[in-house]
């Protein structure tokens, strides 16, 4: 059998900066800022879609709430939305009696609220684009069919809009992940957290910052080259077709 | 009216500190911008390679971890290139890295690559007609580019380029974090000195929305000047 643990000594062999100790802190990083992303996006995707259904509403005392959150939040600094959240929790009076305390103390979740909140507000944007855009026509024949606007909310507009979306929504994935970048400002041990600990370590910021900066250029790709799938296979019925 | 305890005047010139910082890292963005998507349509091969691996590789990297990367690093590369005047030529001077300066890089660096895409989509919206049309009269390729194509481009590249700058704003608040005092950082002090977070950081906040508000109202004016001869379309 391949000694791995040998292997893996050797090449790191003469590295004073990369050890296998320092390399522990970068996937720690790496574990953090998966987390964060993906879970502000699935949960910011769970709020942006009754959202964007309430924006595209015809009744302002609906479409009017929802504009203004989207517009303080794409309208502001993510990094002022995460300091309010961050450093205003502590003020709510009497949070530190309640059961919610141990939770939000720590840095992870004031962080993973303010970027939920954030990615929501630009996802109801994407989505009411998206939404707007739908043909007359589908939305005729759906009433010919005698359907309700709940049914075809659900059967016609929401499938053709989310794949309308898609394109958008990729760029809207990769933004997150940049944007997670400054959880480190909230002692959050994050990649970029790991490359600033690095850093500050070893003070060597070429070697701590290239190398994850090639990490979120795996991670960038990697998102690019899933949504590139799933539009081939989603928007299939749009690719012209061969002559 | 909002008791800022002593910390409105910093506030202030933090304010100054964000408005400068995006002005000129825009301005900086733009010619990087127009030179990117001149590069990219040119018949040089080695051109359009550089310019794509320079887009790429900025747009597929946060922010935050290209302004760490210059500002941490800046000083040592700068040490490292003064030393190396001194001991080979004993030349001796000393340059002190600037944090103010390599905001303005650091931030034009980054949005150049996002004007680069902005632009080269406008400039090839330009009808090769009317270029076609001013070489026919005799102009230079320098006069067609100021009197034709430039105008034109713009027309097409006002709504990203509006877009950009959005962007360009809200990431100059990075700024805070790597020690330049801007509105954001001045905001965080006061709040974590004065346990009144919301007090600092909620002005904040109105004043991006307002910056945003009048950009959109100024990009909205220029849409107009540059749509005429275009109207009723």
């Amino acid at each position: 059998m391949l000694d791995i643990s040998a292997w893996f000594n050797d090449l790191l062999a003469g590295n004073t900066i990369f050890t296998a100790d320092t390399l522990g802190y970068y996937w720690e990083g790496l574990v953090t800022t998966t987390q964060l992303v993906f879970l502000s996006l699935i949960a910011g995707l769970i709020l942006a879609v009754p959202l964007a259904i309430m924006r595209s509403s015809k009744h302002k005392w609906i479409s009017l709430p929802v504009y203004l959150f989207t517009y303080v939040f794409r309208g502001t600094p993510l990094l002022i939305q995460l300091y309010i959240i961050y450093y205003g929790v502590v003020f709510i009076d009497g949070i530190q009696e309640t059961f919610l305390w141990p939770v939000l103390r720590e840095a992870f979740y004031p962080a993973l609220i303010a970027f939920t909140l954030n990615t929501a507000a630009y996802t109801t944007e994407i989505f009411r684009g998206a939404i707007k855009a739908t043909a007359q026509g589908e939305i005729e024949a759906a009433r010919a069919y005698g359907m309700s606007p709940r049914l075809m909310m659900r059967r016609i507009i929401l499938p053709s809009a989310f794949r309308r979306a898609l394109p958008a929504y990729g760029n809207e994935v990769i933004f997150m992940l940049h944007a997670s970048a400054i959880a480190s400002v909230v002692t959050l041990m994050d990649l970029t957290g790991a490359a600033r600990f690095v850093y500050a370590r070893y003070y060597a910021p070429f070697e701590a910052f290239l190398f994850v900066a090639a990490i979120y250029l795996c991670l960038t790709f990697a998102i690019l080259f899933f949504f590139r799938y799933l539009e081939k296979k989603l928007l299939a019925h749009l690719r012209p077709q061969d002559a | 009216m909002i008791d800022l305890q002593g910390y409105g005047p910093r506030l202030i010139e933090g304010a100054g500190v964000t408005i400068q910082l995006a002005v000129l890292s825009l301005i900086l963005a733009i010619i990087l911008g127009l030179l990117t998507a001149t590069a990219k349509m040119s018949r040089n091969w080695f051109l359009r390679r550089t310019a794509t691996v320079y887009t790429t590789l900025i747009r597929g990297v946060p922010d935050l971890v290209l302004m760490m990367l210059l500002f941490f690093g800046g000083q040592i590369g700068v040490n490292a290139i003064s030393d190396m005047l001194y001991y080979n030529y004993e030349i001796d001077i000393y340059i002190n890295f600037n944090a103010f300066a390599a905001g303005v890089l650091t931030i034009g660096f980054i949005f150049g690559a996002y004007m680069g895409e902005t632009f080269r989509g406008a400039f090839m919206a330009v009808d090769n007609g009317q270029i076609e049309a001013g070489k026919a009269y005799g102009m230079s390729s320098s006069l067609v580019f100021r009197r034709i194509r430039f105008p034109q481009m713009m027309r097409h590249a006002l709504p990203g380029l509006s877009n950009n700058w959005m962007v360009l704003l809200k990431t100059t608040a990075l700024v805070s974090v790597i020690g330049l005092t801007d509105m954001v950082r001045v905001a965080a002090e006061a709040s974590r000195a004065t346990h009144e977070p919301f007090t600092f950081l909620l002005p904040v906040a109105v004043v991006y929305l307002l910056i945003a508000s009048v950009s959109e109202w100024i990009f909205a004016r220029l849409q107009k000047r540059y749509d005429i001869g275009f109207g009723g379309q």
